[in-house]
């Protein structure tokens, strides 16, 4: 196990590398000058510029400015943003709100997709599989921002149950359902049909009819028997599509302006901060590394025939 | 002999001994009788259309925007109504086919064909060739598809003068660079899963190149899941072009697309929602046409869902 744990972070320090290189090359290539709009209405003098260009090594080529900063970020420093500010400062704040919304999105997708799987495996052919398929699929085939957009308007703007926007740092779990609802969304359909298709799969599995050849309840077959094998594909989807939600988060953010990852991702780009957007970036990948790590080693837990020795 | 027994075989008795039949013609077979595969290929169908001869759908001009009758709700004029340019939605929404239906098949297939190619040599070949496939694999698979996507495109943004082409093909390019590590990773282990079969070992035996045991050994076998996985991925690609518009570095202006079409919209959702709806619907319907069709497809080839 301690064996299985090492190789796989050490086989995680090479794809770090690279894929923190692409997000640098991408961002090194962002058009336009960050200097500009720096001074009000008239240009930056020369000094400045030179000065800013040498503090944040614009000068030097793509691969040693990579060097340059992957140093520092070896050391813990995510460097400071454009405006003087540190990277790590601004990405505390902002990961606590994106963490809870990916948290919570997460939880809507484990229970109600998983609910509505179950429900629908068990009754295969029945009415209540066709209302979650044909549910999930309507889910599926509408764009988040679509729902997103809809959801506000709904239920923020029109109905004011939940706030519209969620502007605050703190804001309050109840604030975020509604945004979290929206992130998991898509997940939550697919979670339902990965559920319901390995659940009907494993239903016909000679164990699960030993099982009730035994006299075992139904509850107890499908709880304990057979949802514990049908849960492998669904818990690998969950953590591959973390890195969707954090994806996801930037579309999210945007429509109930949270000032979050995403937020502060967007913002980066859009006002040139390289620093800002490849420090975030590369926490990001590094979070998502590390949570399909644990969905590996999870696979032991959930099916005792997966070792990792 | 052997002709004799072709002879007393093969007429009529068919259909009840069943004959050899490959899987793909078993799938084939399955297909045909499934409505939702109908359903779902006359609606591509349809999709397609739209896209290569858009005229046959609308005689309007889709770029002609009448600035005295925005936002007007559906008459006989306007089927569709106008949006907030003038714009006959009608018009705009069969015109904005093309971009997504083109985007969406090319970024399958590119990734089809470079997640298939790289899937297949890591897995045929093994060993350090594989190592550093999976390695590179895993890179681009780090990266999520929106967020390299929205990268992309703030860097390398569309002027005001692109092409058309241009633009089309630049969302294209995105999503084939951070789509096809599924694909690769997908590929891969089927690949794993057919070599070690006993036809292989005999091809490889009887002195068949590398190149002939791929060709007609394993990809025939190992490419169902990768093409049912394309087909959806159809769906995804299309509505990731969609959120990049949305944000309004995908297909921007004067490119015409749902996605374009639904972000104009959203400003105005509340006081006309028309606006909204029929880009959505369309746009909805063709992501959910693909993903039948994927669907369909999966169960086809599964003989396990029978």
């Amino acid at each position: 196990m301690g064996k299985y744990i090492v190789r796989r972070l050490l086989q995680m320090i090479p794809v770090v590398l690279g894929a923190t290189f692409i997000i640098f090359a991408m961002v090194f290539a962002l058009p336009g000058d960050p200097t500009a709009g720096k001074c009000g209405e008239r240009p930056c003098s020369p000094e400045y510029v030179a000065k800013f260009r040498e503090e944040h090594n614009l000068n030097d080529p793509l691969p040693v400015q990579y060097g340059k900063y992957l140093g520092k970020f070896v050391q813990g420093d995510l460097g400071t943003n454009y405006y003087g500010i540190p990277v790590k400062e601004d990405l505390a704040k902002r990961y606590t709100i994106t963490g809870r919304l990916a948290l919570m999105a997460i939880a809507f997708e484990a229970v109600i997709g998983i609910l509505a799987g179950v429900l629908a495996g068990v009754r295969k052919g029945r009415f209540i599989d066709n209302l979650v398929t044909v549910s999930t699929l309507f889910v599926i085939s509408i764009p988040v921002f679509v729902i997103g957009v809809f959801m506000q308007y709904l239920f923020g703007i029109k109905w004011g149950i939940f706030p519209a926007t969620v502007p605050s740092l703190e804001a309050s779990t109840y604030s975020l359902i509604l945004p979290a609802f929206v992130l998991g969304s898509l997940s939550i359909a697919y979670v339902a049909r990965l559920t319901r298709t390995n659940l009907v799969e494993n239903l016909r599995a000679d164990y699960v009819r030993t099982a009730v050849a035994k006299g075992l309840t139904k509850k107890r077959a499908v709880g304990v028997h057979t949802l514990r094998n049908s849960l492998i594909p669904v818990v690998t989807f969950i953590g591959a599509d973390f890195g969707g939600l954090l994806g996801g988060a930037i579309v999210t953010e945007r429509i109930f302006n949270i000032q979050g990852v995403g937020g502060y991702i967007w913002k980066g780009i859009n006002s040139r901060d390289g620093v800002a957007v490849v420090s975030t970036v590369t926490v990001l990948v590094i979070v998502y590394l590390l949570v399909n790590l644990l969905v590996d080693l999870l696979y032991g837990v959930l099916d005792p025939r997966i070792s990792h020795d | 002999m052997t002709e004799t027994i072709a002879a007393t075989v093969q007429p009529g008795a068919s259909d009840d001994v069943g004959e050899a039949r490959s899987l793909t013609q078993d799938a084939w077979r399955s297909l045909r009788k499934n409505k939702i595969f109908w359903f779902s290929v006359l609606l591509i169908g349809l999709f397609v259309l739209m896209a290569i001869w858009p005229s046959l759908f609308t005689n309007k001009d889709p770029g002609f925007g009448d600035i005295s009758n925005v936002r007007e709700r559906p008459s006989s004029a306007h089927w569709f109504g106008t949006d907030t340019q003038g714009y006959d939605i009608y018009a705009r929404t069969i015109y904005g086919a093309r971009a997504s239906i083109i985007v969406g098949i090319m970024a399958s297939l590119t990734t089809l064909l470079l997640g298939g190619l790289i899937g297949v040599l890591s897995g045929f070949y093994g060993g350090w060739f594989d190592a550093l496939l999976s390695r590179v694999t895993d890179i681009f698979y780090a990266i999520p598809l929106l967020l390299g996507g929205i990268l992309f495109m703030a860097s390398f943004p569309n002027g005001p003068n692109s092409s058309y082409f241009l633009v089309v093909a630049k969302v294209v390019l995105v999503l084939s660079i951070f789509g096809w590590p599924t694909i690769a990773r997908l590929m891969r282990s089927s690949v794993l899963q057919v070599k070690p079969n006993e036809y292989v070992l005999a091809a490889r035996a009887l002195g068949a190149s590398p190149w002939r045991i791929i060709r007609s050994h394993i990809l025939p076998n190992a490419l169902a899941p990768a093409i049912v996985v394309a087909t959806i991925n159809l769906g995804v690609f299309i509505v990731a072009e969609a959120t990049l518009s949305f944000l309004g570095i995908g297909l921007t202006p004067p490119a015409i697309s749902w996605g374009v079409a639904i972000s104009d919209a959203l400003s105005a959702i509340r006081t006309y929602p028309h606006v909204l709806f029929f880009p959505s619907l369309f746009l909805s319907l063709a992501v959910l046409a693909f993903i039948l069709l994927g669907d369909a497809v999966r169960d086809a080839f599964d003989p396990k869902s029978r």
